[in-house]
Order: C-alpha cells, then sequence, then structure tokens
C-alpha cells in the first residue's frame, strides 16, 4: 500500500465494499455489484463466500455479476446519524432483480413523505466518490435512484 | 470461585444467566450469580470499534444504525400487514405508561400518542419517544438448586426454561439484520421446555429496543396470530390490567438499555412480579413469567419463569 501511495500517477478509485467491482476503464465501463451463487442450493451472497449459509456447502461457488436494477423491498428514513453525515437519508433494502438484496441510499423520494407507496419503487444503482482514503484515492459508493420504470 | 466474563450483543445479561443456570442445572454448583452491568457512557460493548471510518458505508449504502435497522424491520411488517406509524407509536404511549409506576426506570414521564408522533424523528417510523435511552444500569440474580433452596425460602421462583438461539439462514439476512425468525424459534423451543403456551402466561418483559420492535414480538413470540399485533396494541391487550400486560416495567423504552444489565434486569423484573413484590406496577396474581431478549449478530434468549 505504501508504494501504492507514492505518486499521483499511482492512485486509482476504491470500492467502499468489497461486492463491488471498478473496471480498468471506470468510469468509462460502469461499477457493478458481484457475489457468489451455492451450486449445490441456488443461494446467493453479495462477494466471496467459504460456506453455504443455506446447505452449509463449501464449495465450489460460481462467482456472478448482479445487474443494476430491482425494487425497494425495505426502508427506513434516518434523520440522526453519526456527526460529518448528510441526513435525513433514505435508507433502503433493495431486492436487486438478479435475486440478492444490498443495503442502499434511494434518492429520487419525497423525504418527507415516507410511506407504503415506496414499497416496490423501480431503482437503478449509480455510482458516486464519497470519500478520499488516507492514501488519496477516491472511495466509490453504489446508490441508487427511482427510475418508476422509466 | 471461577468467574466467567460473558459478551453476547444486547443478550449479553441474559446469557450470563443462562450459563448461570446451566452450571447449576448440570449438577456442577449448588449456587450461582448472574452479574449484568453496563457503563453506556463508555459505548459499552460498542466502544470496541476502532475501524477506519473512511470505508464506513453509513449514509452512503444505507444504514446499520439501530434505529434504522429497526425501523426498516417494523416497515417490513409495515409492507406484510398494513401496520402503522400510529399503531408502533401505541407501544411508546403503553410502556411509558407503565414506567411512571416504576422507580428504576430512566424516565418515568407518560408520553400520550400525539406526542411520540410529533417528537423529533430519529429513523422513521421510530420518532425519539420510539427508541430506548442510553443509560447506565445494573442487576444481579442468584440461581440455586432446589435442594439448596430449601435453606431459604418455602416459595422458590423456578426457571421452566431457559433457551438460547441463533440464525438460521434466511435470504435477506444480514443485509438485513432478521429479528423474527430466531425468536419464533426460541419461542416454540421454550414453550415445550416450559409445558405450557403462550396461553399460560401471566406477563411478558420482552426486547423493546425500539417501539416497532415490540409489536413484532407480540407475534413472534406467539402473543397473537400473524399480522395481528396492530390489532393487539389498538385494543390495548398489552397493558397491565389487559390480556397478556407486556412491559409492565416500562421496557427499554422507559428503563434504558445499558447491554450487559438489560437480559438480567427483564428476568429480575419478573421475579419480583412473580413473588408479589412489584409494588404500584404489580401484575396481579402472576405465576408464569416469559423474559426475551435479542441481540444482532445474532442470539436470542427466552427465560420462563414459575412460581
Ligand atoms: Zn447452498
Amino acid at each position: 500500500m505504501t508504494q501504492e501511495a507514492a505518486t499521483a500517477a499511482e492512485k486509482k478509485p476504491n470500492p467502499i465494499v468489497p461486492f463491488m467491482k471498478l473496471p480498468e476503464k471506470y468510469p468509462d465501463e460502469p461499477a457493478y455489484l458481484w457475489g457468489v451463487v451455492c451450486n449445490n442450493c441456488g443461494a446467493k451472497y453479495l462477494g466471496h463466500r467459504t460456506a453455504c449459509g443455506n446447505c452449509g456447502s463449501t464449495g465450489p461457488f460460481e462467482e456472478t455479476r448482479f445487474g443494476d436494477e430491482g425494487e425497494i423491498y425495505s426502508f427506513a428514513v434516518v434523520h440522526q446519524t453519526v456527526p460529518g453525515l448528510e441526513a435525513p437519508y433514505v435508507a433502503a433494502i433493495v431486492d436487486l432483480d438478479d435475486g440478492v438484496s444490498v443495503r442502499a441510499n434511494v434518492y429520487g423520494l419525497d423525504i418527507s413523505k415516507p410511506g407504503p407507496e415506496w414499497f416496490g419503487k423501480r431503482v437503478k444503482m449509480f455510482t458516486e466518490k464519497v470519500r478520499v482514503d488516507r492514501e488519496g484515492n477516491d472511495i466509490i459508493a453504489a446508490k441508487f435512484k427511482v427510475t418508476d420504470g422509466k | 470461585m471461577p468467574v466467567i466474563n460473558v459478551a453476547n450483543a444486547c443478550a449479553t445479561g441474559s446469557t450470563a444467566f443462562r450459563e448461570a443456570w446451566m452450571s447449576v442445572a448440570s449438577g456442577a454448583y449448588d449456587v450461582a450469580m448472574a452479574i449484568g452491568s453496563e457503563q453506556m457512557g463508555k459505548m459499552g460493548l460498542l466502544g470496541a470499534d476502532g475501524a477506519s471510518r473512511e470505508y464506513s458505508t453509513e449514509g452512503v449504502m444505507g444504514t446499520g444504525l439501530m434505529p434504522g435497522v429497526f425501523g426498516q424491520a417494523g416497515v417490513e411488517h409495515m409492507r406484510k400487514y398494513g401496520t402503522t406509524q400510529e399503531q408502533f407509536a401505541k407501544v411508546a404511549v403503553k410502556n411509558h405508561k407503565h414506567s411512571v409506576n416504576n422507580p428504576y426506570a430512566q424516565y418515568r414521564i407518560e408520553t400520550p400518542l400525539e406526542d411520540v408522533l410529533n417528537a423529533r424523528p430519529i429513523a422513521w417510523p421510530n420518532t425519539l419517544y420510539m427508541c430506548c435511552p442510553t443509560g447506565d444500569g445494573a442487576a444481579a440474580a442468584v440461581l440455586m438448586s432446589a435442594e439448596k433452596a430449601k435453606q431459604f425460602t418455602q416459595n422458590p421462583v423456578w426457571v421452566a426454561a431457559s433457551v438460547l438461539t441463533s440464525d438460521p439462514y434466511t435470504p435477506r439476512n444480514p443485509t438485513m439484520f432478521d429479528i423474527n425468525t430466531l425468536t419464533r424459534n426460541a419461542s416454540t423451543e421454550a414453550y415445550q421446555k416450559a409445558g405450557i403456551g403462550p396461553e399460560d402466561l401471566d406477563m411478558v418483559e420482552l426486547h423493546d429496543c425500539f417501539a416497532t420492535a415490540e409489536l413484532l414480538h407480540y407475534e413472534n413470540l406467539q402473543l397473537c396470530g400473524e399480522g395481528e399485533a396492530g390489532h393487539m396494541i389498538d385494543e390495548g391487550a398489552t397493558y397491565v390490567g389487559g390480556k397478556i400486560p407486556v412491559n409492565a416495567s416500562g421496557g427499554l423504552l422507559s428503563k434504558g438499555h445499558p447491554l450487559g444489565a438489560t437480559g438480567v434486569a427483564n428476568i429480575v423484573e419478573i421475579v419480583w412480579h412473580l413473588r408479589g413484590e412489584a409494588g404500584a406496577r404489580q401484575v396481579e396474581g402472576a405465576k408464569t413469567g416469559l423474559a426475551h431478549v435479542i441481540g444482532l449478530g445474532s442470539a436470542c434468549t427466552i427465560h420462563v419463569l414459575k412460581k
């Protein structure tokens, strides 16, 4: 890591979570979420897995790229948060169409009117630089915006 | 005389009680004491987190903060059964009303429904009065064999069931913590071990870390049927004097939630009621009570106590 930090030229954007990948040509090529599928029972997980929580299989697991669309399963609107963060924000559980769920900030909703109409809202992923780490690398997060099928 | 330190998230105290119970039930010891204590000002068990904040996902990829996590669990119940924020808020109204009679509660202030709904939002649907306050606390319980107990009392309180469960696999967990399944598994096992059903309970102290959680646990503890929790609070069935009093102590919403102390304290509360020593909040004629605690990660304890 110290070598990587040596020159500005070697700085590179890093995903904020291990289950997100940034292609070599990011941002020209979009980032995506990835995970594994249990070959034995079909359970899907974000990121790596050494054993399946559902069936106990220790693999092999098949690596898979998850698509960037899904819908809101549940949510909360967080008003009180850690110092330095912008609030309120919609903290949702998004069910991706490809069969896994992800914690996500969702944008494009009237945050003053949370309610049952938010269930099932179609959302699409986008990525954004949220911070810079101590080595000067951009930290990239995956966020979601409401598309309403558009 | 051995001493064991226990850490099991919010279920720490009740896990210590269970370890003490097992050491007596196994015949290894005649007498054991479970002590739960916590100074939340020092962040308690949560204080150990020295991890880098740079890569924290809070507020940029959802939330891991408890008011939001339990908010999401409540909102899932809204989705399934049409439960409303008002129904969740009624839990806070009830528990704060109960707290007025509990000299051990951190807050002993009634909060009418309008006040609860208009209080500062912490993580919708939970407002300030729907979240447990931060506070220090301690509680202790002495357990002994039936033989040994005869030296001290003619009317002991019996541990009819002691159960500890963890999460089985459910699809969204731990992206979305599942606070339901392990509590359901624990309650089924506890009723079986105690040889009773939920209808035999006279009172329940359950883990109301947030108002949203309490309603879910009515169903998880089988106090009502699927999707009936909202109706149950509307009817006032869980008030002292109602069909099945829940959190006569005022619950964590009033007592605070010093993690290590919580699990012992709610067992102590049940014991006081079974002995008829609960003062103004006494559940009259209580003979059987259930104490429930859940810690995310996850651990759920249920103890059934009988006179
Ligand atoms: Zn599997």
